[in-house]
């Protein structure tokens, strides 16, 4: 390198230009590329799903289709609450009260993305150290609120967007 | 490339020659002096040709029955094995030459490390072959996906959702990958087309890692650098293409019998299921050749700290040439290296036996053991041992002990010795 200061000259504006201009467009070609791979429209078109909950007995569950993915819906007994409300928050790897996890006034409602928040298997009830679900893929333990409790699964499952249609409908998404 | 020049005989030869130099390539292929001690661990290469062709001619043709559609996908391999003439024995070869590739890949892989092929000037060809190998491994994990089991389908998920464990991003980049909210009809579209996408990047890949073995030369089982050609040398053709010729035929043997006596042995049961994506199998492993790997990713009881291990598990053997800092190529003449190689064999058998196994009592704490010495290998021994370890003394040339009037190395070092 000289000691004297280059100077910028048009040619050097000129290749600058040149390198950013092609940038951008070869950005421009690629971004289509790449997105292309993103949810169609036809896969979101199936983003809401609406289930009949009548029938559900107290301490039963049932599993439903949601994007492709289990949503575990479970009506749970006032023993069942009152042991996931009992824990101690300190106690959970990912601390969640059980109350934000249900719809205030629907305590007994439990609906929850059945799939393993360690690498997506879905859970068995009623199994597991801790009365809720076991993955059986790595052996992460939920609660009966679903929260993980011991094993590889960094978070609690995931409680998806739901409301209530009617005392007697739920629509997920 | 070629070390002599060469003419064409015929004038028609001459005349094409002269404008596409293709007679002068397979005249250097056929001449390429080989050092003339290569033993059988050396013929992998051929036999790993051989394997790749296969896979792409049978992949072909499975491809003109085959449907990658999520609903149709199974009944199309079923189809295939029922309906489609010799269907059945296009698709065990494919699916168990799957399986051979790998077998023929990691004595190919264990070859190098042994006899020390991975080290100066050989580090480009090491590392081509190892991005070989990482093309393998997702073309196998995609064609495994294809035939729409609960294997294929929960093998899918739970691989695909190791991304999700990247902070901020994991979860938008596993959708993309998906294609869905879940692993679906877009995911098993995209899986066919790049499975049959990738041979064809491991073939391009394949002429480069020979491209850069025939600038230095192979390595040889006493790995020494050596005069090319010279008394140290044979020609390429037919010493060495006889050779290969009579080891392939042996794992031909092998092969068939897998297809033809046990083609579903090294498979799953499971995955004659149709895939549901409400039930996942109660014990999901991968293929036996991504089992060692398995392991690593389930002895972190941490998701994120698993996968990073897992990857870096392969990632640590791209710089293995500059790990190493023995200036002796072949374990023959490292006393200490061998018995670390050794150990590392069977750690790695280790680590695919508990990976088959469930994750808990003795085989998370056998994962665990054999997780630490693998990285330990090569992250402690191969520098330490290189540094401290004393060699044996390594003979002048490939000819001086048999000249000398025997193979033996012992009478190669008093040789040696005397000099």
């Amino acid at each position: 390198m000289s000691k004297e200061e280059k100077k910028v000259n048009r040619r050097d504006f000129l290749f600058t230009a040149s390198y950013t201009v092609g940038a951008v467009g070869v950005g421009a070609v690629i971004w289509p590329m790449i997105d292309q791979m993103n949810p169609d429209k036809a896969q979101q078109a199936l983003a809401t799903t609406e289930v009949d909950i009548s029938q559900i007995e107290p301490g039963k569950s049932i599993t439903v289709l949601w994007r492709g993915k289990p949503v575990f819906l479970k009506r749970r007994t006032p023993e069942e609450i009152a042991e996931a409300r009992s824990v101690n928050l300190d106690d959970l790897p990912d601390p969640q009260k059980d109350e934000e996890r249900v719809k205030e006034g629907k305590d007994e409602w439990l609906v929850m993305l059945g799939v393993c928040t360690h690498l997506g298997c879905v859970p068995l009830k009623d199994k597991g150290d801790y009365n809720g679900w076991f993955c059986p893929c790595h052996g992460s333990h939920y609660d009966v609120s679903g929260r993980i409790r011991k094993g590889p699964a960094p978070t609690n499952m995931e409680i998806p967007k739901f409301e209530f249609v009617d005392t007697n409908t739920i629509k997920i998404g | 490339m070629s070390d002599q020049e060469y003419t064409p005989k015929s004038k028609a030869g001459k005349w094409f020659n002269d404008r596409l130099p293709l007679l002068t390539l397979g005249a250097h292929l056929t001449d390429y002096p080989t050092p003339k001690n290569l033993n059988y661990w050396w013929t992998f290469g051929g036999i790993l040709t051989f394997c790749l062709i296969t896979q792409i001619v049978t992949g072909i043709v499975l491809a003109m029955h085959y449907v990658a559609h999520a609903d149709l996908a199974f009944a199309s391999v079923e189809h295939i094995m029922r309906d489609v003439n010799y269907g059945w024995l296009i698709r065990y070869i494919h699916s168990n030459g799957a399986s051979m590739f790998f077998l023929a890949v990691y004595i190919h892989i264990f070859r190098s490390l042994f006899y020390g092929s991975y080290k100066s000037p050989r580090e480009v060809i090491w590392i081509i072959g190892l991005m070989i190998y990482l093309l393998m491994m997702a073309a196998a994990f995609m064609g495994y996906v294809l035939p729409w089991g609960q294997m294929s389908f929960w093998g899918a998920t739970v691989i695909t959702n190791l991304f999700s464990a990247i902070p901020l991003v994991g979860d938008s980049i596993t959708t993309w990958l998906w294609g869905a909210y879940s692993v679906d009809n877009p995911t098993l579209n995209r899986f066919f087309s790049l499975h049959y996408l990738i041979p064809f990047l491991i073939l391009g890949l394949v002429v480069l890692h020979i491209w850069a073995l025939h600038v230095p030369g192979n390595n040889n089982p006493v790995g020494i650098d050596i005069e090319k050609p010279s008394k140290d040398t044979v020609p390429f053709h037919p010493y060495i293409t006889i050779k290969d010729a009579f080891a392939l035929l042996v794992f031909m043997i092998i092969f068939a019998g897998f297809v033809f006596f046990t083609p579903n042995v090294l498979g799953h049961s499971d995955n004659y299921i149709p895939a549901n994506p409400l039930v996942t199998p109660a014990h999901i492993v991968p293929e036996w050749y991504l089992l060692p790997f398995y392991a690593i990713l389930r002895s972190v009881p941490d998701k994120l700290g698993g996968v990073i291990l897992m990857f870096s598990a392969i990632f640590i053997l791209f710089v293995l040439p500059w790990l190493d800092t023995s200036k002796v190529r072949s374990a023959v003449f490292r006393p200490i290296y061998r018995q670390f190689f050794w150990i590392l064999v069977i750690d790695v058998l280790m680590l695919g036996y508990v990976g088959a196994m469930p994750a808990e009592g003795i085989y998370l704490v056998l994962a665990r053991v054999g997780t630490i010495y693998y990285f330990l290998h090569f992250i402690v021994v191969m520098p330490v041992v290189g540094y401290l370890e004393k060699t044996e003394p390594i003979p002048m040339s490939i000819s001086e002990p048999v000249l000398s009037g025997g193979a033996d190395p012992s009478i190669a070092r008093k040789v040696n010795d005397k000099a």
